[in-house]
């Protein structure tokens, strides 16, 4: 499918809702950065008619912590850790982006029990990530708690996994160039297996609490309204771009890794409202529970680790790679430019948050300040990889 | 009708309520500093050094060949190599750390320096609580607090541990028909030990 758009009217603007009686002056609120839900350190300095958002300027660059500049000054090994910082929620698909990318520019195979186990982590991953987001989303709405503890406690069980894997909870550290640091046990993959097989049953439970509630209709449906030309032209990637209608995936439009054997749906919005943006996460999951089950069946024995990739002193040849995958939050990419010695000599993160963040004000422009929360939330943002 | 919705909701509210005095599945709280939930094998926090015997300065397997330090993506690792050399765990004259820091505050316990290390001497430690009073000195561990036995390490990590002593071994004995004078008795026997 073609995704591109040459030209594009500004984007429309609501009508006013409320007529300024007062001929008051706009009033001008700091939001952020110290605000609970703000999901970090992110300021927004909104122009206000009484509650209408008439103006909302995105501030970044609180968490900025120089993530390129030190990529460009370790080795490409040393580069590995960093990136489990950029996105804290999914340290695995950042690992697999990079790793993806040093790939390319090396020309480095990974073994097909690499491949597998690379899909099983990044598939739950994005089961961890979306339903930590739908909790935080309904936290921004005022269900304080409830909600967000129901799907912390399914994210603990895929968590603890991680950690047995690969020692740590979310700064994994796990994959390499070549292949994944450790091989996953008998053991680890039936009860990967098993706690896969239960989470239909939490997603059931979750629907049920939040989709027919009359309070999160009322505050999601036809709120910040995003549409599929405004979308593709701003590169909005992810289920943000999904809920919109476009049907495009990386992991069906690459195929990278092995993603082409697997048999799984794309699910699509139709509206581009905060609803569809909440749901599309929910159809999401069940669809990463196709895929992992496919993938626990499927996986073969073997090496995990490309015995020819020399990871300490690694030197790609001179060239240059950008390896991108479908994270949780839409297209992450990293660029390398390598002049052949042992650091890159270029390196770029293409953070799928920061380029969806930056349609921030169109989708909020006419609703209240109390929706900027829940747009904001169903923006699905981690400061981490907002600044870098 | 208006608000069945939310009595739905409730509903899966009272039964997650009632649940989690019946079901364990639905209550998964640790009351941290009473009760612990065991750590897993993986697990990793800070890096040790391991000695061989029981004398942390001869039995110290870390041969100061600073690879570690150069590949600590935060520069976290100062190793000052010694002036003389002293027989290492497999007999060998070689080079020890006369000084070996990790700034435990700089450390992102990335495992990188344990994968990168050829004498099997770093490995990983599960202790994580360490906070101190004092952000300077108290989290700069010197030599000595890092050295830790292989006993230790056979503690936290039995099944890595179990496989690098086989390693070893194995390396010790593609060596022996080489060098057959075995010049420190006292190093070589409790190889066998931990087989």
């Amino acid at each position: 499918m073609t995704t591109t758009i040459q030209t594009l009217e500004p984007a429309e603007r609501p009508l006013q809702i409320m007529s300024s009686r007062l001929e008051g002056e706009l009033l001008e609120v700091s939001m952020g950065p110290q605000h609970p839900s703000t999901h970090g350190v992110f300021r927004m300095n909104v122009a206000l008619d009484g509650e209408i958002v008439r103006k909302l300027k995105p501030v970044f660059g609180y968490l900025h912590r120089n993530h390129e500049k030190i990529g460009e000054s370790t080795s490409y090994l040393g580069s590995m850790p960093y990136t489990d910082r950029l996105d804290y929620f999914c340290s695995m698909t950042n690992n697999w982006a990079y790793a993806l990318s040093v790939e390319k520019l090396a020309d480095i195979e990974v073994p097909e029990r690499a491949e597998y186990l690379r899909i099983i982590l990044a598939e739950l991953t994005r089961l961890q990530n979306h339903a930590s987001l739908l909790g935080f989303l309904l936290s921004d709405m005022g269900a304080w708690g409830t909600p967000l503890m129901y799907a912390f406690r399914e994210r603990e069980k895929i968590l603890d996994l991680f950690e047995s894997l690969s020692g740590s909870r979310m700064m994994c550290d796990y994959m390499r160039f070549g292949g994944c640091r450790v091989d996953a046990s008998a053991d680890w993959l039936a009860q990967a297996k098993k706690i896969v097989e239960r989470f239909p049953k939490f997603l059931d439970e979750f629907e049920k609490l939040i989709v027919e509630n009359e309070i999160l209709i009322a505050r999601t449906q036809h709120v910040g309204k995003l549409s599929a030309e405004l979308a593709i032209s701003a590169g909005i990637t992810g289920p943000m771009l999904r809920a919109c209608g476009v049907n495009y995936d990386i992991r069906k439009v690459d195929g990278y890794g092995i993603y082409p054997r697997f048999k799984f749906r794309i699910p699509l919005g139709e509206h581009g409202d905060t609803y569809d943006r909440l749901m599309m996460r929910a159809l999401e999951m069940r669809e990463s529970i196709a895929i992992l089950k496919q993938a626990f069946e499927q996986i073969p024995a073997g090496p995990v680790m490309n015995p020819k990739v020399k990871i300490r002193a690694f030197r790609p040849p001179v060239g240059e790679a950008y390896g991108r995958i479908e994270a949780p939050k839409g297209e992450l990419g990293f660029y390398l430019i390598s002049d052949g010695s042992p650091n890159p000599y270029r390196y770029r993160v293409r953070p799928p948050s920061f380029i969806n963040l930056t349609i921030l004000e169109d989708l909020c422009l006419g609703h209240t300040v109390a929706d900027v929360m829940v747009i904001l939330g169903s923006v699905d943002i981690v400061m981490g990889e907002v600044d870098r | 009708m208006v608000g069945t919705g939310i009595l739905k909701g409730m509903a899966v509210t009272a039964r997650n309520f009632v649940g989690s005095y019946f079901e364990k599945e639905r209550l998964i709280t640790v009351q941290y500093p009473e009760e612990r939930s065991p750590l897993p094998e993986n697990y990793r926090n800070f890096p040790i050094l391991i000695y061989d015997t029981d004398d942390a300065e001869a039995g110290l397997r870390c041969v100061a060949c600073k690879i570690c330090e150069k590949e600590c993506p935060p520069q976290c690792i100062y190793i000052v190599k010694s002036e003389d050399k002293k027989p290492d765990y497999m007999g060998k004259p070689q080079f020890y750390p006369a000084v070996f820091d990790i700034d435990i505050s700089v450390c992102m316990s990335c495992q990188i320096c344990v994968e990168v290390c050829p004498f099997e001497a770093i490995k990983m430690d599960k202790v994580f609580e360490l906070s101190t009073r004092e952000r300077f000195d108290a989290l700069l561990q010197r030599k000595d607090e890092l050295s830790k036995s292989n006993t230790y390490y056979h503690n936290v990590h039995p099944i890595e541990a179990a496989e690098v002593d086989a390693k070893l071994a194995e390396a010790a004995a593609k060596k022996k028909p080489a060098a057959p004078a075995a010049q420190s008795p006292a190093v070589t026997s409790p190889k066998p030990s931990p087989t």
